[in-house]
C-alpha cells in the first residue's frame, strides 16, 4: 500500500531525515515513534507531498506523486498536527469546504460529511461555529476533515496533542473504527502508550534515522529482559535489591518504597526462583504481579536516552 | 471548478462573517473621504476657503500707505488687519498670520519718487511664517499689484502726488547724472502727466467724468470650471472617495498577503497542499476573492458617495467599472506579491505598510498630484495608484468617455501581471517555508 524508501531531507547542515525506510500494508497501523524533532513530521510531510525529499521515494500502490494535481493524492488523507480548521465557520461549512477541495459536492458531499461527523461523534454540533468547540472536539473535527474523500491511507501527525484523556480515548475509538474499516494508518506520536495501543508495527525514529522497525512483540525481543516481576514487600527496611543479582535468572533489580521490580528474561523460571529466594531470606510479601517493559524501555535500551528527555 | 469556487466562496464567507470588521472597514474610509472631500471643495466646489491672514504695520501714515492698505483689504483672499510691530511678529510666530507687512516711514514719498527715477527705492519688509511658502508667494504677487496701483494712482491724481511730480520734474532737470537725451524724454513724460492732471481738473469742473488715473490691471478674469458639462459643479467628494477607496483597498490587499503568509504556518496550508489542487488554483482563487472584496468596497463607497454627497459617474460607466475591476485585480496581485516576498509576518507587515502608504501618497489619493513639484508629478506616472486615481477622476467628475479609461485600465492590468508573475515565481510552496 505504502512504501517509503530511503528518504533523506536536509535543511542546510541540519539533516532532518536520513535514509528513512518502511512500508505499510493495507489495513495496517504503523506508529512513527520518536521524540520531538526526530523527523516524524518531516517524514509525514514528504509522504503527503508537502515536501520534496532530497533523495528517496514514496510509493503509493506502486506510484509516486508526480504533480500537485496527481490523482494518487486522492488515496491520502492528512490530519496535520496543527489544527487545520476555520474557527469562524461552522463544522459543516468547514467539512463542505474540505470536501469540495476533492471535487465532492451536493448529495455526495452531504453523505460524506454526515458519515464523518457521525464517526467522530459531532453530528449534534454540525451547525456550531468551530470557535465554540473544545480542544478535543476540534481534534476530532480535524480528523473528520481528512476522511471526506474516503482515502485509503490516513496520515495522522500527533492527532492527540493537547487534548484531555477523555477526548484522547474518543479519538482512539475513532481510529480503531477506521482500522476496522480497513484503512491504513500512519500515526506519529511521542506517547508510547498510544503506539502500544494502536499500532501493528512501530518504527522508532531518532535524529532522523530509523533505529527500529518491528511489531511490539518483536521490539520486546530486542530487550535484555522480557518481563518485570513486581513484588510488594511487607517491609523494605534494610532490603538491598542488588543481592538478588546473584540469581542467574535475574537481570535487574530495583526498589522503590516497598515495591521490588525484578527484570527477568524467562518468566516461567524467574518467578519460582525469585519467590524462593525471598522466602529463604526472610522477606515476606503480600502481592506479586508481572509486567511487560514498555516502549520507553525499548527506546532507552536502543538510544541510551529516555524518550521524554530526548 | 468545484474546488476553485469553494476556495473563493470560503474567502468571501470568512470576510463577511466578521461583520464588525466589515462595518469598520467601510466606515473609516467613508469618514475620511467625507473629511477630505469637504476640504477640497465639497459638493458645490465653491465652498468658501479660509482667507490668508496678514498684519500690516503702517509706520508711514501717508495717503499712499493708507491707499495700499485699503487696496489690500479689498482683496477677498486676504484678511488684512493693522497691527503694532511686536504684536504682528508674535502673531506670525504663533502661526496665526501668514505674514506681516511693514510699511516704513516715508514709504509714500520715496515710492512716488522712485516710480519715475528708479532711484532710492523704499523697502517693504515682510515678516513671514516659513512653513507657509505657497501662501507667501501668493501674497507677494498681490502686494506688487497693489503697490503699483496705489502709487501710480497717487502720482497721477493725488495732491501729494502732484507735489511729488513737480519735485521729480525739478530733480530730473537738475540731476547731472541723467543724460541730456534721457532728461528730455523724462521731462516730456512728467510734463505730460502734469498736463493730464490739469485736463482732469478742467473735466471735473465742467462735470465730465475723468478717465481713471494711475496704472490699473489691463484685464479682467472670467472664471469657468470645466467639468463634465455646463452647470455641473465640481464635486470634491468624487476625488476623495476614489482616493480613500484606493487606500483602503490597498490595505485590504495587504491583509490578504499577510493572511496568506500566516496561513503558510498553519495546518490549513498543509491540508490545502495535500489536496490535489494546482498552484494556479490556489493563488488564482485568492486573486479572484480579493478582487471581489475590493470591488465590493468600491461599490459601497461610491454608492454612499452618490446617495449622500451627490457623486455621479458623469463619464463612461463601463470605463468606471473597468478601472475598478483592473485596480481590484492589481490589489489582489499586490497582496500575493507581499505574501511571496515576505519572510516573517512582522517584518512583512512593516515594509508593506510603508510601500502601500507610498503608493497611496504618490498616487494622489490623499491630495491631488498637482500640488506635487513638477519632477514628482512626472515620476508618479510609474505608480499604479496614480493611474487609478486619474482614471476614477476622469470617469466621475471630469465626465470623460470610455477611451480615457483605456490607458488606466491597461497600466493597471500591466501591474497586475507584473505583481502576479513576481508572486508566482517567488512564492515558497513547500510547507516548511
Amino acid at each position: 500500500m505504502l512504501e517509503v524508501n530511503n528518504l533523506t531531507k536536509s535543511y542546510g547542515k541540519l539533516v532532518a531525515v536520513s535514509g528513512v525506510t518502511f512500508r505499510a500494508d493495507s489495513g495496517q497501523t504503523i506508529g512513527l515513534l520518536g521524540p520531538n524533532g526526530a523527523g516524524k513530521t518531516t517524514t509525514v510531510s514528504i509522504i503527503a507531498g508537502l515536501l520534496s525529499p532530497d533523495s528517496g521515494e514514496v510509493l503509493i500502490e506502486g506510484k509516486q506523486v508526480k504533480s500537485d494535481t496527481d490523482p494518487v493524492k486522492l488515496k491520502i488523507g492528512l490530519v496535520p498536527q496543527d489544527m487545520a480548521l476555520y474557527d469562524e465557520l461552522t463544522a459543516r461549512d468547514n467539512l463542505t469546504f474540505f470536501a469540495a477541495l476533492y471535487s465532492i459536492s451536493g448529495a455526495k458531499a452531504k453523505q460524506a460529511i454526515d458519515a464523518a461527523l457521525n464517526l467522530v461523534g459531532l453530528s449534534d454540533r454540525a451547525s456550531d461555529r468551530v470557535k465554540t468547540f473544545s480542544g478535543g472536539m476540534k481534534r476530532r473535527l480535524n480528523l473528520a476533515a481528512a476522511l471526506l474523500h474516503d482515502p485509503q491511507i490516513l496520515l495522522l501527525d500527533e492527532p492527540t496533542v493537547g487534548v484531555d484523556p477523555q477526548s484522547r480515548n474518543a479519538i482512539f475509538d475513532n481510529l480503531e473504527s477506521l482500522k476496522k474499516l480497513g484503512k491504513t494508518l500512519i500515526y506519529t506520536t511521542h506517547y508510547m502508550e498510544e503506539a502500544e495501543r494502536l499500532c501493528d508495527r512501530i518504527v522508532i525514529i531518532d535524529h532522523g534515522k530509523v533505529i527500529a522497525d518491528d511489531t511490539l512483540q518483536g521490539l520486546h525481543k530486542l530487550l535484555p529482559i522480557t518481563n518485570v516481576i513486581a513484588v510488594e514487600l511487607d517491609t523494605a527496611d534494610g532490603f538491598k535489591p542488588e543481592q538478588m543479582l546473584a540469581l542467574p535468572e535475574v537481570k535487574s533489580a530495583t526498589l522503590s518504597q516497598s515495591t521490588l521490580r525484578i527484570g527477568v528474561h524467562d518468566l516461567s523460571r524467574g518467578v519460582p526462583s525469585v519467590l524462593r529466594w525471598l522466602s529463604e531470606n526472610g522477606h515476606p510479601y503480600h502481592h506479586i504481579a508481572s509486567e511487560q517493559p514498555d516502549l520507553e524501555t525499548v527506546f532507552l535500551t536502543l538510544t541510551g536516552r529516555s524518550l521524554r528527555d530526548a | 471548478m468545484i474546488p476553485f469556487l469553494a476556495l473563493v466562496r470560503k474567502d468571501l464567507k470568512l470576510f463577511f462573517n466578521d461583520r464588525k470588521a466589515v462595518m469598520v472597514g467601510m466606515l473609516v474610509p467613508i469618514v475620511l473621504a467625507a473629511f477630505f472631500g469637504y476640504l477640497f471643495g465639497g459638493q458645490g466646489g465653491n465652498a468658501e476657503t479660509s482667507k490668508v491672514a496678514v498684519r500690516v504695520i503702517d509706520q508711514d501714515g501717508s495717503d499712499i500707505s493708507r491707499g495700499l492698505i485699503t487696496n489690500l483689504s479689498d482683496n477677498k483672499t486676504l484678511d488684512i488687519k493693522p497691527s503694532a510691530l511686536d504684536a504682528a511678529r508674535e502673531v506670525v510666530r504663533k502661526g496665526k498670520a501668514v505674514a506681516a507687512i511693514i510699511i516704513p516711514k516715508d514709504f509714500g514719498r520715496d515710492a512716488g519718487r522712485a516710480l519715475f527715477t528708479g532711484q532710492n527705492k523704499p523697502q517693504l519688509t515682510l515678516l513671514y511664517d516659513p512653513s507657509r511658502n505657497v501662501e507667501l508667494s501668493m501674497l507677494k504677487g498681490m502686494l506688487e499689484g497693489a503697490v503699483m496701483q496705489t502709487v501710480s494712482k497717487e502720482m497721477f491724481s493725488g495732491s501729494n502726488g502732484r507735489d511729488l511730480l513737480n519735485e521729480s520734474l525739478s530733480r530730473v532737470d537738475s540731476d547731472s547724472r541723467i543724460s541730456a537725451e534721457d532728461r528730455k524724454v523724462l521731462h516730456n513724460l512728467l510734463g505730460s502727466v502734469n498736463e493730464l492732471n490739469a485736463q482732469r481738473d478742467r473735466d471735473a469742473a465742467t462735470g465730465q467724468i475723468p478717465v481713471s488715473a494711475g496704472l490699473t490691471m489691463p484685464y479682467q478674469t472670467h472664471e469657468e470650471a470645466i467639468t463634465s458639462g455646463d452647470n455641473v459643479a465640481y464635486n470634491g467628494y468624487a476625488h476623495s472617495f476614489g482616493g480613500m477607496g484606493i487606500q483602503f483597498i490597498l490595505f485590504m490587499g495587504l491583509d490578504v498577503g499577510i493572511a496568506l503568509l500566516m496561513l503558510r504556518q498553519t495546518g490549513l496550508w498543509q491540508r490545502l497542499r495535500a489536496a490535489p489542487l494546482s498552484r494556479t488554483m490556489l493563488l488564482g482563487s485568492r486573486t479572484v476573492s480579493a478582487s471581489l472584496i475590493a470591488g465590493f468596497i468600491l461599490f459601497v463607497l461610491f454608492t454612499f458617495a452618490r446617495v449622500v454627497f451627490g457623486v455621479h459617474i458623469l463619464g463612461s460607466f463601463a470605463g468606471f467599472v473597468g478601472i475598478c475591476a483592473a485596480f481590484s485585480l492589481m490589489t489582489a496581485a499586490f497582496g500575493l506579491m507581499v505574501a511571496a516576498l515576505g519572510e516573517t509576518v512582522e517584518a512583512t507587515r512593516g515594509y508593506s505598510i510603508m510601500a502601500t502608504l507610498f503608493m497611496v501618497m504618490l498616487g494622489g489619493a490623499w491630495v491631488p498630484t498637482f500640488v506635487f513639484p513638477a519632477w514628482l508629478q512626472k515620476l508618479t506616472v510609474v505608480v499604479p495608484t496614480r493611474w487609478a486615481m486619474d482614471g476614477l477622476d476622469s470617469m466621475t467628475w471630469r465626465g470623460l468617455g470610455f477611451p480615457s479609461a483605456l490607458a488606466p485600465i491597461g497600466v493597471l492590468l500591466f501591474f497586475t501581471l507584473l505583481f502576479g508573475v513576481v508572486a508566482v515565481m517567488r512564492f515558497r510552496w513547500s510547507a516548511d517555508g
